[in-house]
């Protein structure tokens, strides 16, 4: 006790104590329970069937195989369904932030007639919204159903987060906006030279916000999307392990029949796997603007 | 040509300013503005308000053929209807009592894993952690949802396997299959996911506190435990309570996704809460007007308890800052 109140005022130069030490312990064990998961599908997806049945794998791969993998890789509807996911989620993305940007602008102008109305108008959305059923019906009624754009029009604009890039804009100096005027620069040209320039980082949270939202989007493709060619690959992977579509092993050379025995109960996690890699590659280099952008929300939320 | 255009804004907004006899001058000067604004309005009209007005199917006997203008105005007979039905119960029964159990385990844990990490002096190995913990936030549900059913399967599932292995167990433990052990694993998966990713919030509020306030603590002979208890947690009472406030006025909504994949046929009375119940009755069985009229009701209670939530917690935000 006495060590450490000599020590820990003089700041970052703490002794690691016997404190510590349980500390990091503990954090061992809860980061643990969160990655462990991985390991075991993992494991079972590189295993035999004949292991898994028997409850023997755990954490480590029994009886190695990666049989499992061959066969996902060659299914062309699962990388089509991935192709197709990553194509919507750009042009959603793309789509998205441009509307939030047209929308946050405006409302950051202080001499704008209406703007408080507009502000009104868009967070009253926040609180009140048609429900499931009257919006399928609007997106009927426009023939939307079963296309491409019942994914991306009907959640192009999340109020909360125009509100965060408004809040944002709202934080730069006015003094910016009134010398740009004097300068003889339209709103147009503010906005892309002044505003722009100055939030990269806020409209790349903002951004990933949205993709990531879109990519792991299951509900509006189920609602919405009945035509096999335009399944988004979380909705794929749920007819996957729901057991209502199956992996196309009949590609794979030799006899189908005996290889689709052997190797069904590990697919689905190769296929989870396979659906979880793209996010773990990206998912450490952006993380940090996710943390920014709960932060940001925050401050006037 | 560049120099041209803002003297002449400039001129109009003096004019105006002066004399305030150019009635259409803010429309001269501001048209870009509100010409960026048009499309994102016309999306909120089309997309938001639109649906809005299609609610008005909630008191008719909707016939998708005739429309919304053919279809006959019956009052309330969709709600009697609706309240009347023994699954809708099961599935309101259902939406609040999920919620309240994730209220209960899930909501402590963010604010027992940030005082965690706050105290971590390895700085490298908080970092680690933090970016580790934060993961299950990103995944799908979908995703989880298909972990959680190899893991949670009988005899080839790992926990089941593990026990059984142990012999802690001897018959596998129905994660899936059972009410009550498929609510619990709900709500296990549930503070899986969002654990960490809630700490967030927490460990900027400490970040803000005054660090005066520790030293002097400190110098008074606190140690940790009194210290945690003492500062961090009063400094961070806010936020806990405005968190708090906010959780319990969202309790009648409740995602599709965890409860839908999760769930299966054979523990329907466990697992079937109001956004499934909607999806099936409305979309799979078109039942729309009927669907319309639950998801109806469900929106206006949920308004209430949030309007209700905000102000309270605005009267806890401003105490705290006084």
């Amino acid at each position: 006790m006495s060590k450490e109140t000599k020590s820990s005022p003089k700041g970052r130069r703490d002794r690691i104590t016997v404190g510590q030490w349980i500390l990091t312990i503990i954090m061992i064990l809860f980061v643990l329970i969160c990655i462990l998961p991985f390991f075991n599908v993992i494991a079972v997806s590189l295993s035999s069937k004949s292991a898994i049945l028997r409850g023997d794998v755990t954490l480590w791969p029994v009886e190695f195989t990666t049989k499992a993998y061959e066969a996902i890789v060659k299914d062309v509807s699962l990388w089509k369904s991935l192709f197709f996911t990553v194509e919507l989620t750009v042009i959603y993305t793309v789509l998205a932030m441009v509307m939030t940007i047209f929308i946050a602008y405006p409302l950051t102008i202080k001499r704008l007639k209406g703007r408080k109305f507009f502000s009104m108008f868009i967070i009253f959305t926040m609180y009140f919204s048609g429900g499931t059923i009257p919006i399928y019906l609007n997106l009927k009624s426009f023939g939307m159903l079963n296309t491409m754009w019942s994914l991306v029009i009907p959640g192009l604009i999340s109020t909360f987060n125009v509100i965060i890039l408004k809040n944002f804009f709202s934080s730069l100096p006015y003094e910016l906006y009134e010398a740009s005027v004097i300068d003889g620069a339209n709103d147009f040209q503010i906005l892309r030279h002044v505003y722009l320039p100055l939030s990269y980082s806020s409209i790349a949270t903002l951004s990933l916000f949205y993709a990531v939202g879109r990519w792991n989007g299951f509900s509006d493709a189920l609602y919405y999307i009945s035509d096999r060619d335009l399944q988004p690959l979380q909705l794929k992977l749920y007819n996957l392990i729901k057991g209502s579509q199956s992996i196309d092993i009949a590609v794979l050379e030799g006899n189908a029949n005996e290889l689709a025995s052997s190797i069904s109960e590990s697919i689905e996690s190769a296929t989870i796997i396979f659906a979880t890699l793209p996010i773990l590659c990206v998912y450490p280099f952006v993380q940090r603007y996710f943390v920014q952008g709960v932060t940001m929300g925050a401050v006037k939320g | 040509m560049k120099k041209d255009k803002p003297e002449k804004t400039n001129k109009v907004k003096y004019e105006k300013t002066r004399s305030g006899q150019n009635k259409l001058a803010w429309l001269k000067r501001d048209w870009r503005l509100y010409a960026m604004l048009a499309v994102p309005i016309i999306w909120y009209i089309l997309f938001c308000y639109k649906p809005m007005a299609g609610l008005i199917i909630a008191f008719q006997k909707y016939n998708i053929f005739k429309g919304i203008k053919g279809s006959q105005f019956i009052g309330l007979e969709n709600f009697k209807f609706v309240f009347g039905m023994r699954d809708f119960g099961i599935s309101l029964r259902n939406t609040l009592w999920l919620n309240l159990l994730d209220l209960i385990f899930g909501f402590p844990m963010p604010i027992i894993l940030a005082i965690l990490l706050n105290e971590m002096r390895m700085k490298r190995v908080k970092k680690v952690s933090q970016t580790l913990l934060y993961l299950p936030h990103f995944l799908s549900w979908v995703i989880i949802g298909g972990m959680v059913l190899k893991i949670f399967a009988p005899t080839t599932g790992a926990i089941n396997a593990t026990l059984m292995k142990w012999g802690w167990i001897e018959q596998n433990i129905p994660f899936m299959t059972d009410g009550g052990w498929w609510t619990f694993t709900y709500v296990l998966v549930g503070v899986w996911q969002g654990m960490g990713w809630g700490t967030i919030l927490y460990l900027a509020a400490i970040t803000g506190l005054d660090s005066t306030l520790f030293e002097a603590a400190e110098i008074d002979g606190a140690n940790k435990l009194q210290r945690i208890w003492h500062v961090t947690l009063p400094g961070i009472r806010s936020t806990i309570v405005v968190l708090l406030v906010l959780n319990i006025g969202r309790m009648m909504s409740i995602g599709f996704d965890r409860p839908y994949i999760i769930g299966n046929t054979l523990v329907k009375d466990a697992c079937d809460v109001i956004s499934t119940f909607v999806y099936r009755a409305g979309i799979q069985n078109n039942q729309f007007a009927r669907a319309t009229a639950i998801g109806l009701f469900q929106s206006v209670v949920g308004v209430i308890l949030i309007t209700v939530a905000n102000a309270v917690s605005r009267k806890f935000d401003e105490q705290s800052i006084w």
